[in-house]
């Protein structure tokens, strides 16, 4: 069997049914082994969409995504996409071809080191130069990519592998001596954080992607509720805590509630499950919750007491460890006297938005969308407002329902991973709140919907510039908006180009049946709302600040 | 403050720079590395000597290198019991009447003359640090016209 055979009978043993990519020079034996070959195969327009979209697949899914491309720029091409994914623990697996290895090291024709470029941005990377090893080399980049904290793979393929002919061996079990993630905490461990939260009083309780990633959603409520701490999400967190629960406080940290942050600011033990505190969390480390100790429970030993000291670290699995924990608390903390100071701040600092413009507001919008979905869609996002408003004004209830770029913020990620998302889930809504800067950078894969028939419903937040980073040009800049305001094409036209539907609304009145339609409409649709311009995202935390330093915008 | 590293990795290419990059990319610094194969040609060993500046620090250099893939164990020297040694060359300026006075440092520090021609001579020694820096001190009396070491290398005892 030749290479490029043995790599595509891998990714079925994988139990892999579709791969976002993109053909070239170096990958021709693979698209011809593809050309009638049993998985899906869906064209981009552009490699960047297809990493976005097998990330979007494995958001939604929690399966594996898989991309494809050629050697030199469509590697290249990618990256940020693997960057992407790599930041927010995204499993992922990602083939490029590379020239022939008699080649490499001599600057052939669309030749790049991409094992080298790639190293920083994935969590391991290989070159396969002998074909015998191709199968197992698949098998450990599926295994180490889906394993332990997840993250992306990349497996480099050089044209003369890929031709060379083998047999193929699957190998059946793969372990890896130097790679043996934790996967239940330490019992000792958990012993002493049962005792802290027995003895706590103002506890809350601090939730991050982490949950989604292990599937801990079922345990996390059981937790949250048999203790009765109040909860916050990350960002990479939402959706693994239910945004209707009376014990949720919504997203924490520099856009997040007030309510939120003057709990964690207040509170005397942080349970911290999957999260890292990154700095967008905790806004100026030395400020951040000085009266609370800290139960740390994450995967990755490097996330924990990197940025906020940890008393009772844990390493694993944050479902087996809320498993243990839960059974392991024999002594309730009495929360009553918190849940109450934190049900004030609620009712004191609730989120809000001036709606008594005769403009079109974001958060109307989202509003709206809940109304018509209930939390029953699938939320993908660009980066920047419109990221932050679908944090504050969706309430996502299950996990896989919000997909966005966190850690990477790449700006052009929602629309091909609405794509990606909409392919692992045809049974559900997907949405992508767009703003008119972000989706201009990938708007070529309006294509690829309309080809496939993927149906996503793309809502663009139109105001006329980069917002968020005019946002911080007004507070911070003297509203010197420079090279901000940017222009659109006629969406409602270019949607009609492509053979999607396009649609315009500029009033408050048009935001439901316009929404209404979009449902209803069996094609990928582009809503262009024309939104207040300078409306900004509140509570905003200026950076370097402590996050109870809010700017909550309006009384 | 400085700390003594082994680093147990998969002999495979790349590893190098996937442990270098690691430095680079969180801005730690390397004071000296030295790699080799050991008896078992599957693994290799790195001695890597880094400059942390609080324990937070050398805590996450020892995760981070812990997370990369290919690395085995990684073990800090500092609160343990070890041995360390390091390797010199030196060309010095050496004529033949310096000799005996080379010969009284011999007697006194480690080190021996490895080779010499009419204007220099080529002094090899294996030391820790301390008796190397003595001997260069020493050496550097002659005139050092070049100097090579191989970086710390440790192993527990």
């Amino acid at each position: 069997m030749i290479g490029a055979r043995i790599l595509l009978e891998s990714l079925k043993r994988e139990g892999i049914e579709v791969i976002f990519g993109y053909p070239g020079g170096q990958v021709l034996p693979i698209f011809d082994q593809l050309y009638d070959f049993d998985i899906k195969f869906i064209l981009t327009r552009h490699e960047q969409g297809a990493a976005h979209a097998a990330d979007g697949f494995s958001r939604a899914t929690g399966k594996v995504g898989v991309c494809l491309a050629t050697s030199g720029p469509g590697a290249t091409n990618l990256v940020t996409g693997i960057a992407t994914a790599y930041m927010d623990s995204i499993p992922m697996v990602a083939i490029t071809g590379q020239v022939g290895t008699q080649l490499i090291g001599n600057d052939a024709f669309q030749e790049a080191d991409v094992t080298g470029i790639t190293r920083p941005v994935t969590k391991h990377n290989f070159l396969v130069k002998d074909v015998k090893d191709l199968a197992r080399t698949i098998a450990e980049a599926f295994y180490i990519a889906s394993s332990g904290r997840p993250g992306p793979v990349l497996v480099d393929i050089p044209l003369d592998v890929q031709r060379a002919d083998t047999e193929f061996i699957w190998p059946e079990k793969i372990t890896i001596r130097s790679y043996q993630p934790t996967y239940f905490g330490h019992p000792g461990q958990i012993k002493k954080a049962a005792k802290l939260i027995s003895g706590a009083k103002k506890p809350i309780i601090y939730a991050g992607g982490g949950v989604i990633t292990s599937g801990a959603h079922l345990e996390l409520k059981e937790l949250a509720e048999k203790i009765q701490a109040p909860v916050t999400t990350t960002f990479m967190g939402l959706g693994g805590f239910s945004g209707r629960h009376k014990l949720f406080l919504g997203m924490l940290g520099m856009h997040g509630t007030a309510y939120a942050n003057h709990a964690v600011m207040q509170s005397d033990l942080i349970i911290a499950v999957g999260a890292r505190f990154d700095d967008r969390v905790t806004g100026r480390l030395d400020d951040f919750a000085p009266g609370a100790k800290v139960i740390h429970i994450d995967i990755d030993p490097s996330s924990i007491s990197k940025n906020i000291r940890a008393d009772v670290p844990i390493v694993g699995d944050a479902k087996n460890i809320l498993k243990q924990l839960i059974t392991e608390i024999k002594k309730l903390p009495d929360t009553a006297q918190w849940l109450v100071t934190v049900e004030d701040w609620k009712k004191k600092h609730p989120l809000t938005y001036k709606d008594d413009s005769a403009m079109l507001k974001p958060q109307y919008i989202l509003q709206q969308l809940w109304e018509l979905t209930k939390g029953d869609a699938i939320i993908c996002t660009e980066v920047g407002q419109n990221q932050m408003w679908a944090c504050q004004w969706y309430q996502y209830l299950t996990p896989r329902t919000f997909i966005s770029s966190g850690g990477l913020g790449t700006m052009g990620f929602g629309f091909p991973a609405a794509m990606g998302a909409k392919l692992g889930c045809p049974e559900k809504e997907v949405f992508n709140i767009a703003g008119d800067g972000s989706i201009q950078m990938n708007i070529q894969e309006l294509a690829t919907c309309v080809a496939n028939k993927i149906n996503v419903k793309v809502l663009i937040f139109n105001n006329g510039f980069l917002g968020m980073v005019r946002q911080w040009q007004e507070l911070f800049y003297k509203k010197r908006y420079s090279y901000t305001p940017i222009t659109s094409p006629d969406y409602v036209l270019l949607a009609q180009s492509y053979g999607a539907v396009g649609m315009l609304v500029t009033k408050k009145s048009e935001v439901r049946a316009a929404l209404q339609k979009a449902i209803q409409t069996q094609n990928t649709v582009f809503i262009d709302f024309r939104i207040e311009p300078e409306e900004n995202v509140y509570p905003m935390v200026p950076a370097g600040q402590a996050i109870n330093k809010m700017i909550e915008g309006l009384a | 403050m400085r700390h003594t590293i082994a680093v147990l990795v998969e002999n495979k290419f790349g590893v190098l720079a996937r442990v270098a990059g690691l430095f680079s990319a969180r801005g730690y610094n390397i004071a000296s590395l030295a790699v080799s194969e050991t008896f078992d040609p599957a693994i290799s060993y790195m001695t890597i000597v880094v400059e942390a500046k609080d324990e937070k620090v050398m805590e996450q250099i020892n995760k981070q290198l812990n997370k990369l893939i290919d690395v085995i164990t990684v073990t800090d020297f500092t609160k343990k019991d070890h041995l360390d040694r390091e390797l010199v060359l030196a060309k010095i300026n050496f004529l033949a009447k310096d000799k005996p006075r080379l010969e009284a440092i011999f007697n006194k520090f480690v080190g021996k003359i490895i080779h010499h021609k009419a204007d220099t001579a080529i002094i090899e020694a294996v030391g820790d640090q301390h008796q190397i820096n003595e001997l260069l001190e020493e050496l550097n009396k002659f005139g050092i016209k070049e100097l090579v070491r191989t970086g710390k290398l440790a192993i527990s005892n």
